[in-house]
């Protein structure tokens, strides 16, 4: 008798456990005579809010820095110094996080989560860099951000990319930024943190496929320069927006261009726009184009963002409540039998399926909102490009294109032109 | 700056335009942020000891430890989170205990009285011990996130494959979810 009562208590407790392990107390708590007191559990406190205001002190201090050596002291050096000084402190020091590409998506959680409340830190990092390339161009890229300087002492002999590729390839940056937004709008997670790849050394530990892509985009580094800044990194089209629109930025020479084509080779990342022989095109040819490219906009967004509504299904799957109604889906109509940890631990907390679905449902239909805002966003962008190609461009100097320019300064020391004058001796013969 | 040609007079008022725009995006942001940093924690009411945490952590040694809470143990002899279910004698031999590194200490103190205490440098975070105890015992052992060794990842691995959404985000000043009189004791503090 005693023994069945035991197994039954023992299969209760296993199955009591399964579902929700709340403590119980099976055994009394003991009354010691020997006088033995009890150790106290050790919580170790988390890191000093005082030291994370410590990083926005110094992320203000970079910024400040960085404009300043692009700006009055034009100076490669200094910025190098400093972004190396970026890369030890934000990088190694404060093991990547948090950072201001990743902030993007805290941002974004925060205006559409209502629990979530965002720190005041976090939202530092995402504001204090776009103010300072609104003011000052892109410079913490040139030697604040950590990601930007582990890829930037990498470059050794960085190859001209053709502009189709260059111009193809920049498009990325809008695509990912897109879906992380749509990804932290919804809850389904900061795809930007879960795909970084050099955060990982920072750290001395992550997975194998985050070394690799790091260890690929460094090797790739050495011959195209800064490929993550460039081509991926989600925050450097908020930067490139801003830095557009900058009130200063970094120019090539200190007085008046003398096109002696001396910086021409000298930027690893394309930025440099060149004076354009001048187009022997039509005039009506160029507007008849521009017209027609005019009128296709609204019709490509309308057709990319159906196109980004139908990949609503797939891309909810990757939110933990769509998943989850999946599998509980597949297992309910028997078309798996084994099942997971996931669905176990959902089966016991006793909620109903149909309310499961209807969650899933609601989510689905959120992604299919951003799926329609997505593709239409996707499809301005390109026709933009589109629109940009299509306006001839007047340039007759040589120019650091705004948008595009990290203002690493290596530009710089390339320049014959001094505030004094032109220092003849560094124009070739010939 | 100044202002040149008509084109410069536009970009001067675009770039003041969307000064004022961020200043009120950042406003809005501001308005919905909390006064102090967040922080991940596990609920242990919650985590069903999959071993995930013991594996998933960006850390090469997970940031996620067993505590114990001495307040709620029983101080069992035949303690079911520290030996192997069936173990052939009640000691401390390797053979005979649940964790796989050892890192539980096993330490008598009176008739029929013993004290468990984990090994932080040894624990993996696995949770063997924690399904024993849980199951058999009083639940005294369970895992946390020790906030010396967490980096506080802005998106926390483990918690994306946590099967039963058991991280979440907690105020940095109350970075532990504890148990029993730890529990109370730690929310008196605060």
């Amino acid at each position: 008798m005693t023994r069945h009562l035991r197994f039954i208590l023992i299969a209760f407790a296993v199955l009591s456990t399964a579902a929700a392990p709340e403590p119980i107390q099976r055994f009394p708590k003991p009354d010691f005579e020997s006088g033995y007191e009890r150790p106290i559990m050790q919580t170790p406190a988390s890191r000093a809010l005082t030291l994370e205001y410590l990083d926005v002190v110094v992320l203000i201090a970079a910024l400040s820095l960085a404009s300043y050596f692009v700006l009055k002291k034009r100076s490669r050096r200094y910025l190098f110094v400093l972004m190396l000084f970026s890369l030890i402190y934000f990088g190694f020091w404060r093991k990547g996080c948090v950072c201001s590409v990743g902030s993007v998506q805290n941002v974004v959680l925060a205006m559409f989560s209502n629990s979530y409340a965002i720190p005041l830190t976090v939202v530092a990092f995402f504001l204090l860099p776009l103010v300072f390339t609104l003011f000052f161009g892109r410079t913490f890229c040139a030697a604040v951000c950590p990601l930007g300087a582990a890829q930037d002492i990498f470059i050794l002999k960085p190859k001209s990319l053709p502009g189709w590729l260059n111009e193809t390839l920049s498009l990325i940056p809008y695509l990912y930024l897109g879906l992380s937004v749509l990804f932290a709008a919804t809850g389904a997670g900061f795809l930007i943190c879960r795909y970084d790849p050099f955060v990982g050394f920072f750290r001395f530990g992550a997975s194998f496929d985050m070394i690799l892509f790091g260890a690929f985009l460094l090797l790739l580094g050495t011959v195209v320069a800064r490929p993550y800044c460039r081509f991926l990194c989600p925050y450097g089209v908020l930067l490139n927006w801003m830095s557009q629109l900058s009130r200063k930025h970094l120019s090539i020479t200190p007085a008046e261009c003398i096109n002696c084509r001396l910086c021409e080779a000298s930027c690893p990342f394309d930025a440099i726009k060149m004076p354009t022989a001048k187009s022997n095109e039509k005039k009506e040819q160029n507007t008849r184009r521009l017209a027609l490219l005019l009128v296709l906009t609204p019709l490509v967004m309308a057709l990319s963002g159906w196109a980004g509504s139908l990949l609503h299904v797939p891309l909810s799957r990757g939110h933990f409540t769509v998943a989850l109604a999946e599998e509980i889906r597949l297992e309910d109509t028997g078309q798996r039998t084994e099942r997971t940890d996931e669905t176990d631990v959902f089966r016991a907390t006793g909620k109903s399926t149909a309310l499961l679905y209807e969650e899933a449902r609601q989510i689905q239909r959120q992604f299919r909102t951003g799926g329609w805002l997505l593709g239409g966003f996707l499809g301005l962008i390109f026709c933009l490009k589109m629109i940009k190609l299509a306006i001839p461009s007047e340039q007759s100097l040589y120019e650091a294109n705004r948008g595009t320019c990290l203002s690493c300064g290596r530009c710089l020391s390339y320049c014959p032109v001094g505030k004094e004058g032109v220092d003849v001796e560094r124009i070739p013969q010939g | 700056m100044s202002l040149k040609t008509r084109r410069d007079f536009l970009k001067s008022g675009v770039n003041t335009a969307v000064a004022l725009a961020m200043g009120g995006a950042a406003g809005f942001v501001v308005g919905k942020s909390g006064k102090g940093d967040l922080v991940w924690q596990l609920d242990p009411n919650i985590c069903i000891q999959c071993e995930n945490c013991a594996t998933n952590c960006v850390l090469p040694e997970s940031a996620v430890k067993c505590v114990h809470s001495y307040s709620m143990c029983g101080y069992c002899d035949l303690c079911s989170g520290y030996l192997e279910p069936g173990a052939k004698s009640r000691d401390t031999g390797a053979e005979n205990q649940l964790c796989p590194t050892g890192a539980i200490k096993r330490t008598f103190i009176e008739d029929p009285y013993f004290e468990y205490e984990i090994d932080e440098k040894l624990c993996i975070g696995c949770g063997k011990c924690i399904k024993g105890c849980g199951a058999f015992g009083n639940g005294s052992l369970y895992l946390q996130v020790k906030h010396d060794r967490c980096v506080n990842c802005n998106e926390c691995s483990i918690a994306r494959s946590c099967p039963s959404n058991a991280f979440r985000r907690v105020p940095a000043e109350t970075p532990y979810i504890l148990r029993g009189e730890e529990a109370d004791r730690y929310s008196a503090q605060i």
